[in-house]
Parts: C-alpha cells; sequence; structure tokens
C-alpha cells in the first residue's frame, strides 16, 4: 500500500518535472517563431514593395528608397565562410594539442587562454582590428607582386580594409568557441578506444586519427557553431570590413554584411520603408541562419546514419588498424 | 552595442537613484549623437542650478528621435537634419523645431611630406565623392592649389559607414554645389556612396584617413580639433576659402538671419557672407507645441531658454560653435508657441 502510494507520488512528480521542463522547452520554440513573426510583420512594407527581388537585387540607396540585399548575403557568407576555413584547422589542432598531446602543467593555463579569446568584447577586436590588423594587412596587401594581384582574388587597391581583414578577425573571434567544443567532444571519447588502438599497434597519430574519427560529428558541429557565430558578428566586422555594398570575389575589396549595415543605419532610419528594409535585412539573416543550422543538422544526421549500421568502435578500430 | 546597454542601464541606475531623493519634474528625451556631449553637460549643470528639474537623454540617433517624439513616446527629442514635411505631416502632434548649436565638418585628406594647406570647393569636393576625379595631381585640384606639388596618387575616399548627421550636413553642401552630385546621389543620413570605404564613426573615418596615404575624408570639426587632425579649407559661396572655426560657423549661421523661416527647418550649407564657413549645420531640439503635462512642459521651455543664453558659454569649450545673438533672439520669442499652462 505504502509502496503504491509512493510510486504514485513519484509518478506526479515526474509528469509535473516533465511538463515543466517541456514548457521551457516550449518557449524557446515559441521565441524564435515570435522573432520570425515580428521580422516579418515589421518587414511588410518592404516585402510589400520589392517582393521576391529585395534578395536578388544589388542597389541599396536610401534616398530614393531602393533596397536590395544581395551584396550583404554575399558579404556575411563570404567572409564566414573565409573565416571558417581559416578557424577551422586552427582550432581543431589546438583541440587535438590540449586533449591529447598537452603536458598536464599547460593544459589549464592554455584552456584557460582560449576561453579568454571568447570573452573579449567584439568592439575591443573591432578596435584592435582597425589600429593594428588592418595596417598589417595592408602592408602584406602592398607587398604582393604584381603578378598576384593580377588575379581576381586579389584585385584592387590595397586598402588593408576589406573582406582579408574581415576574414581574419572573425577567424580569431571564432577559435575559442570551435576549440573548446572540439575539445570536449575529443575528450568525451572512451579511453577503451585509445587503448585499443594502441593495443592494436597503432602510432600516437593514428591513436589520435581514430579519436578524429569517432568525435567527428561533434567536430563537425563544433565548426558549424563556429560558423554560426561568424554569421551575426557585427562590430568588430563593420569596424574593418570597409562597408561597401558591392558584390567582389576579391579578398582586397571592401564589402559589407547583413548584421553590420543593420546596426549601421537602424538609428537614423526615420523613413518607414527604409526601416522595414532594414528590418528585412534581419529578416533574411535569420533565414540564411536557418538554413545553415538546418543543412548542419543534416550533414551531421548523414553522417552518424552512415556510421549506425557498422557499430562506431569497429569502425574507428578498422580505420586505425587499416592506417 | 555593448557600451550603449551599459550606458542605458547606467542612465537607469542614476534616475531610479535620483526618484529615491525628491519625487521632481522628471523629463525623458531621446535622439542625436552629435549634440549629445554639450546636452549632457547642460543637463547637468541646470540641475545644479534647478535640483527639482532631471533631464534624462538618451543618444539613439536622429532617425530614433524623431520616430520616438512622432510615436510619444519622449517628452522632447533632437535631431540633426530637420523632420521633413512628410514625417511632421504624419505626426499626431504638432511638433516645433529649436536649434541648440552649430556643428561644421571639415574635409580631412593624408598627403605624406605635404606641407601647405590643401584648398577644396564643393564641386570638387563633389566630383571626388562621385568617383570622377581619382588622382591627386588632377587638373581640376592643381587649378585651385597652384604652387602645391600634388602626388600622382589614387584618391581613396572614405565616408561614414553608418547612417549619421554628419553624413547629411556633408551630401547636403555637396548636392547644393553640384547638380550632378544632387541628383545621382542626394541627400539623406545615409546615401548609395558611388565610392570609397566606410569607416564607422568619426574615430573610424580619422582611423582609416591617418593610416591610408593618398586618403579624403570628413568628420566633424570638434572630431578634427580635439584630435588635431589637419584639414583643409572651402570655399564659400562669395568665393573666399575660409577655415572651419567656432567663429566662422557661427557666422554662417548669422548669415542665414535674413531667411530664417518661422519653424526654424533650415539648412545652413553653403550659406552667403563673408567669412562663413559653408559645410555648417544647426542641430535641433524636437518639442510638442501642445504636451499634455503643462508641468514637465513649463520646466522644458524654462530650461530651453537657459540653454540658448546662459548655456552657450559651454559651447566652446566642447568644439560647438554656439547660436550667433540673432538666431536666439528669435528662438526666445518661438518658444512662447509652446503651451505651459
Amino acid at each position: 500500500m505504502g509502496q503504491a502510494g509512493q510510486v504514485g507520488r513519484r509518478g506526479t512528480k515526474d509528469v509535473a518535472f516533465q511538463v515543466g521542463t517541456g514548457a521551457f522547452a516550449l518557449v524557446l520554440v515559441l521565441i524564435v517563431a515570435a522573432i520570425g513573426v515580428e521580422l516579418t510583420r515589421q518587414s511588410l512594407p518592404s516585402i510589400q514593395k520589392f517582393g521576391f527581388a529585395f534578395w536578388r537585387t544589388q542597389t541599396w540607396d536610401p534616398v530614393a528608397g531602393d533596397f536590395g540585399a544581395l551584396p550583404f548575403i554575399w558579404g556575411t557568407l563570404y567572409s564566414s565562410v573565409l573565416a571558417l576555413l581559416i578557424a577551422a584547422p586552427i582550432a581543431l589542432g589546438i583541440a587535438v594539442f590540449i586533449a591529447e598531446l598537452c603536458p598536464a602543467a599547460l593544459r589549464q593555463p592554455l584552456v584557460f587562454l582560449t576561453e579568454l579569446l571568447a570573452a573579449i568584447p567584439s568592439i575591443v577586436y573591432g578596435l584592435w582590428g582597425i589600429f593594428v590588423l588592418v595596417p598589417a594587412v595592408r602592408a602584406v596587401e602592398t607587398s604582393m607582386p604584381d603578378s598576384l594581384r593580377a588575379l581576381p582574388l586579389f584585385s584592387g587597391p590595397p586598402l588593408g580594409l576589406g573582406m582579408l581583414s574581415a576574414a581574419l578577425i572573425l577567424a580569431v573571434m571564432i577559435v575559442p568557441f570551435t576549440s573548446s567544443v572540439s575539445r570536449e567532444v575529443l575528450k568525451s571519447v572512451p579511453a577503451a578506444q585509445r587503448e585499443g588502438a594502441y593495443a592494436l599497434g597503432a602510432t600516437r597519430f593514428e591513436a589520435i586519427r581514430a579519436a578524429l574519427y569517432y568525435a567527428r560529428t561533434g567536430i563537425v558541429g563544433a565548426v558549424m557553431l563556429g560558423f554560426g557565430r561568424a554569421l551575426g558578428e557585427t562590430m568588430a566586422v563593420t569596424m574593418v570590413i570597409g562597408n561597401n555594398p558591392r558584390i567582389s570575389t576579391s579578398l582586397f575589396a571592401p564589402q559589407y554584411t547583413m548584421a553590420a549595415v543593420v546596426a549601421n543605419e537602424f538609428t537614423e532610419a526615420a523613413d518607414n520603408l527604409y526601416l522595414s528594409a532594414l528590418v528585412e535585412i534581419g529578416l533574411v539573416l535569420f533565414v540564411v541562419t536557418l538554413i545553415v543550422n538546418s543543412l548542419s543538422r543534416l550533414l551531421i544526421w548523414t553522417m552518424s546514419a552512415a556510421a549506425a549500421p557498422a557499430a562506431e568502435p569497429a569502425a574507428a578500430r578498422s580505420e586505425a588498424s587499416a592506417a | 552595442m555593448r557600451s550603449s546597454i551599459t550606458r542605458s542601464i547606467l542612465a537607469a541606475a542614476v534616475v531610479a537613484l535620483c526618484a529615491n531623493v525628491s519625487a521632481d519634474v522628471q523629463i525623458n528625451g531621446a535622439g542625436a549623437t552629435f549634440p549629445y556631449p554639450i546636452y549632457s553637460k547642460w543637463f547637468a549643470e541646470y540641475n545644479k542650478l534647478h535640483a527639482d528639474v532631471k533631464i534624462n537623454y538618451q543618444s539613439i540617433g536622429s532617425g530614433g528621435g524623431i520616430r520616438q517624439v512622432q510615436n510619444q513616446t519622449v517628452f522632447f527629442g533632437a535631431t540633426d537634419g530637420p523632420m521633413t514635411p512628410d514625417q511632421l505631416q504624419s505626426s499626431p502632434s504638432k511638433i516645433l523645431h529649436f536649434p541648440t548649436v552649430l556643428g561644421a565638418v571639415v574635409p580631412v585628406y593624408n598627403i605624406p611630406n605635404l606641407k601647405t594647406e590643401l584648398k577644396f570647393s564643393g564641386p570638387l569636393l563633389a566630383d571626388i565623392f562621385l568617383g570622377k576625379i581619382t588622382k591627386w595631381n588632377d587638373p581640376a585640384i592643381a587649378k585651385l592649389n597652384a604652387g602645391v606639388s600634388l602626388p600622382a596618387n589614387d584618391i581613396t575616399v572614405v565616408h561614414r559607414a553608418e547612417a549619421s548627421g554628419t553624413s547629411y550636413i556633408w551630401v547636403d553642401f555637396l548636392s547644393k554645389t553640384s547638380e550632378e552630385f544632387k541628383k545621382k546621389v542626394g541627400v539623406n543620413t545615409q546615401v548609395n556612396w558611388p565610392t570609397g570605404v566606410g569607416g564607422r564613426g568619426n574615430e573610424g573615418v580619422s582611423a582609416l584617413v591617418t593610416q591610408t596615404p593618398g586618403s579624403l575624408g570628413y568628420v566633424e570639426l570638434i572630431y578634427a580639433l580635439q584630435n588635431k587632425i589637419s584639414y583643409g579649407t572651402v570655399q564659400n559661396m562669395d568665393g573666399e576659402f575660409v577655415k572651419a572655426s567656432v567663429e566662422s560657423v557661427t557666422s554662417a549661421a548669422a548669415a542665414a538671419v535674413k531667411q530664417m523661416p518661422a519653424d526654424f527647418r533650415v539648412s545652413i550649407t553653403n550659406a552667403p557672407g563673408k567669412g562663413v564657413y559653408p559645410v555648417s549645420s544647426f542641430t535641433w531640439l524636437l518639442l510638442y507645441e501642445n504636451p499634455k503635462d503643462k508641468a514637465m512642459s513649463k520646466a522644458m521651455v524654462d530650461f530651453v531658454k537657459w540653454a540658448l543664453t546662459d548655456g552657450q558659454k559651454y559651447c566652446a569649450d566642447l568644439g560647438y560653435a554656439p547660436l550667433p545673438p540673432e538666431v536666439v533672439k528669435l528662438e526666445l520669442a518661438a518658444l512662447a508657441r509652446v503651451k505651459t499652462t
């Protein structure tokens, strides 16, 4: 009897707990939905005026009231992809070193330092960018031989300010995120994995490779986390990217991002259409971020689905022994 | 972003503290960032004289100031560009403009080893900012600067990245002196720049100009003075090349008195007259003609009267040009339109 009562009580508590935490999770979904709805509502004048053309036209003229988002979409994606390409190998290197190779005495200071990078406000990165990074980039650009400067990737005057500086500063900013998460993922690889690899006669490099393979979905997640942060970064980017809404493949060209144009123009936009075009830029950024995150989810799912039929440890072991 | 949040939290904390001490007149305003230093000085000084009046000002930008006033979420607004007829029309309550101080915008440049001060004219600056003149040794620049050896370098045009009152004054002047600039670019706090790179804030533009040889940009006079950045003279309507200074900016306003419209919504760029610096502008307070809270209105009008008279002495220290006495006289008369009873 008493036992049954206890079970009943525990049952109610469990249900209450489940409903309670479920409500919190629901709040999260509602917030995201509310953001989407509100952004759409506020950008209605712009959506009605420009329709889908907003996504593919390149003019941004507040005087004439003619707005298109393409240069900003391009600048956001280009700078973030470049930052990802620079940051991912570095972050992964840091993570592997700290998780696998680092002497114990060095580990805590290194972890602290990488996490300190994440704590620096982006305006400080921006100021460092404009006073230190941009002149350095300009010096590199000026000293580049003419044969290279003829390439479309390096065309245009060497201003220092532009896509290259923006990608570099973004890379510095996302390294701590990607490396911290990758490190945690690597740490969670079961010790049996490494021991198994060593037992099979694997070298240290091969054992680490096996661990990386085991942790690959988590690492892709870590990289995408950094990418997501790069997409939304505002202040540091606007201070070094040159803020020019023109599409270019050149790393030297000043360009613009979605987050930067909203931050730069929102406070002074008094005209309704202008304001709603800026809100629509926010909506576009929201949608682009959503698409990127969904794609990365999809990538992780397909990766784990591909690994599922063969048991993971077995796959890693065969990989290690094959190498 | 972060700093503005901190600032508003601090402001809120200060307000909360003050509210505890005494329940007096508490006035909230928002708007332009350009006059923020002098406004906060005024509010602090005025509070020393009238401990019962507390004015809280958020420098959220001119556009934000206009929107807040239209939505009646603040008691007064502030803007660097006057409200357009459309904006006034769509406001639920009648809004009045009152110029408070003057600012000016100066062309700053970086040409290594150049000792002489460069001379500019409106049409020349317009052509450079249109991307039509791209080299420092262009005949059009050489013509105004006879005897100066100009390099064959490219001109790197630097403009403000974010929408700002400074840009408004600059393009307003260029549009008045160049028909082509007016047609292709036009006047607004943010425009579709045909050429150049954007620096964020006065500090961003001046950092770019000081770092980039061959660059030409524009910053507020206060900024150039405080940071000792070299800037050129600009030709005024009378043909003189005038260097911006507190005096030459005030005289631009004095020259405009004759054409002053009753609502003070006037652009004084390219004003006629001797010794006038042509890239000058008022900055305005926006008040409701008939606010609901009359006690607050009385306190606000008293404050504006003080700011226009005794308050003007704080201008020079902060690098603003004071209003000429003629304009102050017109404004004191116009203040009677604001209902306080």
